[in-house]
């Protein structure tokens, strides 16, 4: 287990220490001040290496813990969350698209938005279904509907989304039903349920696209609470560009229009709110950008920009514009996944439990005039 | 029933989750400066609440082989060697440990050893391994010390020759879910099968759990897990069995010198601070309360802890609040987010056609 190696090689301007319990990590006996699980070898260089003389000018974050065990849980979802994080995102902006579609007169976008909204309704079922301990007991989440937890009103917010979506989607049969009979009533009657389920399903879509974001910041999981103001931008805007992707994949040239302009919108909204989570969130943006997460939200950016790029100027080709929607949904899913594990790397690290609220605590305590600081400053 | 401190604040959380007449708030109050390490509230929480085992591992961190609390591991007795002076300050003769050759403890080093590894424990995430095994160590400062060469070590303290000799002292500490005045597992659980009890502790219905596991990252003391063979959740429930009929938790019944004391919450706070208050006029400085107070980030803990060191030392929060705190303001965001969805949607669709 030594996923710190990497962590540390960019901070690292001199020696990298080998890691714990091999030769030469300096781990030395010595009767430090303090706790058994001080740890100065972070970032800090005090500890040398034991080469003497390799001092950093940076202070080095310090911090205790039990051993190093985490302190909160890390969430025990598979990738199955994720999975819905993004199929979740592609069924509402999907249903966006149909909606729109409809309404401007696009019968291909209308077509796709409702097939896709459909198909990734019935994903994001199976996904919440697998995930659960206890799968049998999957109704038992319609109890209750709780404001206080995220997971209660999404269930909701998805049930009615899917009984909508589903309709539109299977109004689109409508034209394969035998003129006659009670399969003929059934192909007049389905359209204007399928538009009413339409639109219906893109009243609920926004709420769909952004509550999976409070599900995730609603936890003590560091880096997702930190997020919080964000989180719900970047979901909402990976949602519109995988829903675009839907409609530059599916569209003709001639009705592409407007998923391109929602591919560029939607992706600048992603980008926006992505980079912010990574930059101001001090040491709770470092799971981000760091190792496996790191590189899933570096492959959604890179991905991202190719998909808008090729959005933007292959509107004439109608192969470019596919490769570009596939670039999009690659990229939204990319990202869902990338911000999921940013999360669990900051619940399995100690670290980013302790230093912000150490740090929240020293503000108290300097806002107290001192005083306070009982809690924070006495010695062990 | 609801109120404006139903999500952060001081409160009695049994009449604001609806209780009418509800008894008084009941709790532990845990003195760690009496703990012996004995793990019999470990033992007694197990046969009582008919627990499994979780998988008698040896971690390599004292006298700790449970790791933490998990479902399979309600009471949890913490173990931290440190090389630090206590000079008997706790005793009755201040200065009875001083000079005594005692050398630093050796178990950071196989604590280093063991933060690599994992242990199963029958549940998830149960004890993950450390992330940075180094974080697990003790004492690493010394710039031209001997090198450690990754194997435990075997001597006595005071024994090795080349160790600058120090005092040691062993802290234990037995952890339990706080029951918080604000809870976030049973804020954010969605199926109701998480509750409050008329004595404002917090119970999972095993009957009705579903295994979706957001209470786990909800918990801002890592204290609810799930167990892998059964999918659901589990956790401490103050032996609502037994309290119920004015009876002691286990745990509490077992403590053989009472370090775990439970009772009525107010009496066990008026209690504490009179400990507290002692131990300091004793000259233990270190001492200081954790959880007690109803204005701190989770509203007070119903289970409190007397603690001899940062918080972090045994493993616990310097400062939690509860993640429900902001929830307001997190739909707050989504909601402007999902506004600005829908126009970003009619923008992309009105104007020119193409």
């Amino acid at each position: 287990m030594r996923p710190r190696e990497e962590a540390e090689r960019p901070r690292d301007d001199s020696v990298s220490p080998p890691p714990a319990g091999r030769p030469g990590s300096g781990l030395a006996r010595d009767e430090a001040p303090g706790g058994p699980v001080r740890d100065t070898a972070r970032k800090g260089r005090r500890r040398g290496g034991g080469r003497g003389g390799d001092r950093s000018m940076v202070p080095p974050a310090e911090f205790r813990s039990y051993y190093g065990r985490p302190i909160v849980k890390a969430a025990v979802w598979h990738h199955d969350i994720p999975a819905y994080l993004f199929t979740g995102g592609l069924a509402a902006g999907s249903a966006l698209l149909a909606a729109g579609g409809d309404a401007t007169g696009r019968p291909a976008l209308r077509r796709a938005g409702r097939v896709s909204a459909l198909g990734a309704v019935l994903a994001s079922t199976y996904f919440l279904v697998n995930d659960l301990g206890r799968p049998e007991r999957f109704l038992h989440m319609l109890r209750v509907a709780k404001p206080t937890s995220p997971m209660s009103m999404g269930t909701w917010i998805f049930s009615a989304f899917g009984v909508t979506a589903g309709a539109a989607a299977v109004a689109e049969a409508a034209p394969l039903l035998p003129d006659r009979g009670v399969l003929g009533l059934a192909r007049k009657l389905l359209p204007p349920v399928g538009t009413a389920g339409q639109y219906g399903a893109a009243v609920v879509a926004p709420a769909l696209a952004t509550y999976t974001a409070v599900l995730l910041a609603d936890t003590a999981t560091p880096s997702w609470h930190a997020a919080y103001p964000e989180l719900p931008f970047v979901f909402a805007g990976s949602a519109l560009a995988s829903g675009a992707g839907v409609g530059l994949l599916a569209a003709p040239a001639g009705q592409a229009g407007p998923a391109r302009r929602m591919a560029v919108l939607g992706a600048a909204m992603e980008l926006y709110g992505a980079h912010r989570v990574e930059t101001t969130k001090g040491i709770l943006s470092e799971p981000y950008t760091e190792g496996k997460a790191g590189k899933l939200l570096r492959a959604g950016r890179t991905l991202t920009a190719l998909g808008v790029a090729g959005a933007v100027l292959g509107r004439r080709s109608r192969v470019v514009s596919a490769l570009s929607g596939l670039s999009l949904l690659t990229a939204s899913l990319a990202t869902r996944f990338g911000i999921f594990e940013g999360g669990l790397a900051s619940a399995r690290d100690p670290k980013y439990t302790v230093l912000p609220q150490r740090e929240r605590l020293a503000r108290q305590a300097a806002a107290n005039g001192g005083d306070g600081g009982a809690k924070t400053q006495q010695p062990g | 029933m609801a109120g404006p401190n139903s999500l952060y604040g001081p409160l009695d959380p049994a009449p604001d989750a609806g209780y009418v007449d509800a008894p008084p708030r009941m709790g532990f109050f845990t003195d760690t400066s009496v703990c012996i390490g004995c793990k019999a509230c470990e033992v007694a929480c197990k046969e009582w609440n008919l627990i499994p085992d979780d998988g008698f591992n040896l971690l390599g961190q004292s006298y700790d082989n449970t790791g933490g609390l998990t479902a399979n591991s309600w009471r949890h007795v913490a173990f931290i060697e440190q090389p630090v002076a206590d000079r008997g300050a706790s005793t009755d003769t201040p200065g009875v440990f001083a000079g005594l050759p005692v050398g630093p403890s050796v178990s950071a080093h196989t604590a280093v050893v063991a933060a690599g590894s994992s242990q199963d424990q029958g549940t998830d995430p149960g004890i993950p391994p450390a992330v940075d095994a180094l974080a697990a160590a003790a004492t690493i400062t010394a710039p031209n010390g001997p090198q450690f060469l990754g194997m435990p070590g075997s001597d006595l303290p005071g024994r090795t020759m080349d160790a600058p000799r120090s005092d040691f002292r062993w802290l234990m500490m037995s952890n339990v879910c706080k029951h918080c005045t604000h809870a976030a597992c049973l804020d954010v659980c969605p199926t109701g099968s998480l509750f409050r009890t008329e004595f404002g502790t917090v119970v999972v219905q095993e009957d009705i759990c579903n295994g979706c596991g957001y209470c786990i990252p909800a918990c801002p003391y890592g204290v609810i897990d799930q167990r892998k063979d059964d999918g659901r959740a589990w956790k401490c429930t103050m032996c609502y069995d037994r309290i119920g009929d004015g009876m002691t938790p286990a745990c509490a019944k077992a403590c053989p010198t009472e370090s775990i004391q439970y009772g009525e919450l107010d009496e066990l706070r008026a209690r504490a601070q009179h400990r507290v208050e002692k131990l300091h006029e004793q000259g233990v400085d270190s001492a200081r309360l954790y959880g007690e107070s109803p204005d701190d980030g989770v509203g007070g803990d119903g289970a409190f802890f007397l603690l001899l060191d940062e918080p972090e030392v045994y493993g616990l929060p310097p400062d939690p609040i509860v993640t429900t705190r902001d929830l307001p303001d997190m739909y707050k965001r989504a909601g402007l987010a999902a506004l600005a969805m829908a126009a970003t949607v009619i923008a992309s669709f009105v104007g020119r056609r193409g």
